[in-house]
């Protein structure tokens, strides 16, 4: 081990700090005693007994987990599926467009990707509450699945499951026994990475979200672009 | 490339070739009932024909190797008998039963991969067992079977090993025992050294044979190392574009080979062209303008001047400072090059006419008495029956 120089120590400083800093003055400032978010006015808690208390927080943090679990779940099982074709299924017509099809969602936009699919379920006549953002969110956390598990079955050796149909396996046995087995840590990886998007995602969600279903996200930025706390007299009909 | 048999390997291997010879012999008079044929299978792949209507019999009990250099058709042939690939005509039977259209796993017939294919997610114990559990054969039974196999192949203390915890030469060891966990009819090993070492590789070659002879199973064994196949093998198919040139037993395939392919593919030969004339019980070879013809006693029949090929091995030359009584082939030529490999030297031996013949000795003296040097003038000699003619 080299030992940290002065510049060494000095860049890892600024970009921890760059990093971080934004995430500490945000829980520093949780403990404001302020109606403010930007004033700060004393050390207190009570603003963690309020969200206890707010009702409509609470069911968005549930509808929000509820949505990451079942569209991460669905986009793992989906995008593993594509990968599958993707890697294995050699040559076949349109398989250039089905691989572009699937990392296209990469680099969309998500203003782009969140207006038509909401422009497709008024146009299926769709109403839109937890259902659509699962959907949506299926949609587009099933690339980055697809992307992280065909990168893992790429260096898959083959002759490993060969070797279980020569064993005697049926080719579903061969899947579940020996290559779903060893490409677990990227399909779990792709879980908790679709997990984390759909957590975290804002703008799709804004546009596939109805009045009866509200994520976290968007819940949070309604409060803060209404210059309010969480409080739960302040809470919108549900 | 050198056929170098260590005098170890060498009588070995002559005892296995009178063994393998008459379990051949036996099993050719019992009129071939037990054979596994393969009477004609063709694979194509698009334009491409990988086994032209390719047909030999596997005897069973016996170790069957297909040599070939790389892209001669032999994995693809080994593919077809596990049932990865489905051969475009022609059949393989197994026992009287065409397998062609069973897929590989309800195929009496397990494999030995060239990478292992050992599933890394599992133990040693786990790996050997796992083709019993797909039989669903009782916990007991699968005991004593994964028990009987580590014991057969010496890995009793790695049982709860995962295979990145072994040597390469222990995973080795795990791959046979678990392809032959099944007790199959056939077991392929498709160039099962290939990733081993020299030294360790001869090892595994007499460890195979005898776990083959132990265990009775039908052993075919894919590989392009010559040596390696002339080992372990009981007979040996030279195998050249998708087509078998000849398939017979390692000492016949050296001393008889039926082409100039498989003399010059199999060890060291000098091929010399030239037409044949009949003399007494063989025939004089003409092979350059005013020098004697060369002489060889054989039961094959050829036309008065019918273009020919002498294959002579290198180590059936004799080579000598004084000119040889009582040979009928004896030439005088310049030693060109010494090959020192310490067990054997080999000489480039040149002809005033330019022709170029190789030599053997064996190195029974240290080298400070060495007998001949570069640019000496050499006889070399050889017997009536040194030489094999073949067809042009």
């Amino acid at each position: 081990m080299r030992r940290l120089t002065w510049f060494n120590a000095t860049s890892l400083t600024l970009g921890f700090a760059f990093l971080y800093l934004p995430m500490v003055i945000l829980i520093i400032y949780s403990f404001n005693a302020s109606k403010l978010v930007t004033v700060w006015a004393g050390f207190s808690t009570r603003w963690y007994g309020t969200l206890l208390q707010n009702q409509a927080f609470l069911d968005a943090a549930w509808v929000t987990l509820r949505v990451a679990v079942v569209s991460s779940t669905i986009a793992t099982v989906l995008g593993t599926m594509a990968a599958l074709v993707l890697v294995r299924a050699g040559r076949f017509v349109g398989r250039t467009l089905f691989s572009g099809m699937i990392y296209a969602p990469l680099v969309m936009p998500e203003v782009i990707t969140g207006l038509s699919l909401l422009l497709l379920f008024i146009g299926i006549g769709l109403d839109r509450g937890v259902f659509t953002i699962i959907l949506a969110h299926t949609t587009f956390s099933m690339c980055y699945v697809s992307v992280v598990v065909s990168s893992r079955l790429a260096t898959f050796d083959r002759s490993l499951e060969e070797a279980a149909l020569d064993l005697g396996c049926s080719p579903a046995e061969a899947f579940r026994l020996v290559t779903l087995p060893i490409i677990a840590p990227a399909v779990i990886a792709g879980w908790l990475l679709a997990f984390t998007l759909s957590l975290d995602d804002l703008v799709i969600a804004s546009f596939t979200a109805g009045p009866s279903a509200t994520t976290l996200p968007i819940k949070i930025w309604s409060s803060i672009r209404l210059g309010s706390a969480p409080r739960s007299t302040r809470s919108p009909p549900s | 490339m050198l056929f170098r048999p260590g005098a170890h390997a060498d009588r070995s291997r002559q005892q296995r070739d009178t063994h393998g010879a008459d379990r051949f012999r036996a099993l050719e008079r019992s009129g071939g009932g037990t054979a596994h044929p393969v009477p004609g299978v063709t694979k194509r792949f698009g334009d491409f024909t990988a086994i032209d209507n390719l047909s030999f019999d596997i005897y069973e009990k016996e170790f069957f190797a297909l040599l070939g250099p790389s892209g001669c058709g032999k994995t693809t042939m080994m593919r077809m008998l596990a049932g990865f690939e489905a051969p475009s005509e022609g059949s393989i039977l197994l026992g009287g039963q065409d397998i062609a259209p069973i897929p590989p796993n309800r195929r009496p017939v397990n494999m030995m991969f060239q990478s292992y294919a050992l599933f890394p997610h599992l133990s040693v114990w786990e790996n050997i067992a796992f083709g019993l559990k797909r039989d669903r054969m009782e916990k007991d039974r699968i005991n004593a079977r994964v028990a009987e196999m580590l014991k057969l192949t010496r890995l009793e203390q790695f049982a709860s090993r995962k295979p990145h915890q072994i040597s390469g030469g222990q995973r080795q060891r795990v791959a046979l025992a678990r392809s032959l966990a099944k007790a199959p009819k056939l077991l392929l090993l498709d160039e099962p050294m290939g990733a081993l070492d020299a030294k360790l590789r001869q090892k595994t070659q007499f460890e195979l044979m005898d776990i083959q002879e132990k265990t009775g199973t039908t052993f075919v064994i894919v590989t392009h190392d010559q040596e390696e196949a002339m080992t372990v093998a009981s007979r040996v198919a030279v195998m050249d574009q998708g087509r078998i040139v000849q398939a017979d037993t390692p000492a016949r395939i050296y001393e008889q080979p039926n082409s100039v392919y498989v003399a010059d593919f199999i060890g060291e030969v000098t091929i010399i062209d030239g037409t044949a004339n009949p003399e007494g019980d063989g025939y004089e070879i003409a092979y350059a303008e005013g020098v004697p013809p060369l002489f060889v006693a054989t039961d094959k029949k050829f036309a008065r001047g019918q273009a020919c090929h002498l294959a002579i091995r290198p180590e059936k030359v004799a080579i000598s400072a004084e000119r040889p009584e009582g040979r009928r082939n004896v030439l005088r030529g310049r030693i060109l090059d010494i090959a020192y490999l310490g067990n054997i030297s080999t000489y480039l031996v040149e002809l005033p006419h330019g022709k170029v013949i190789k030599a053997q000795t064996a190195n029974t003296r240290r080298l400070a008495h060495r007998p001949f040097t570069w640019e000496d003038e050499v006889w070399l000699s050889w017997s009536d029956t040194a030489a094999v003619l073949l067809e042009g």
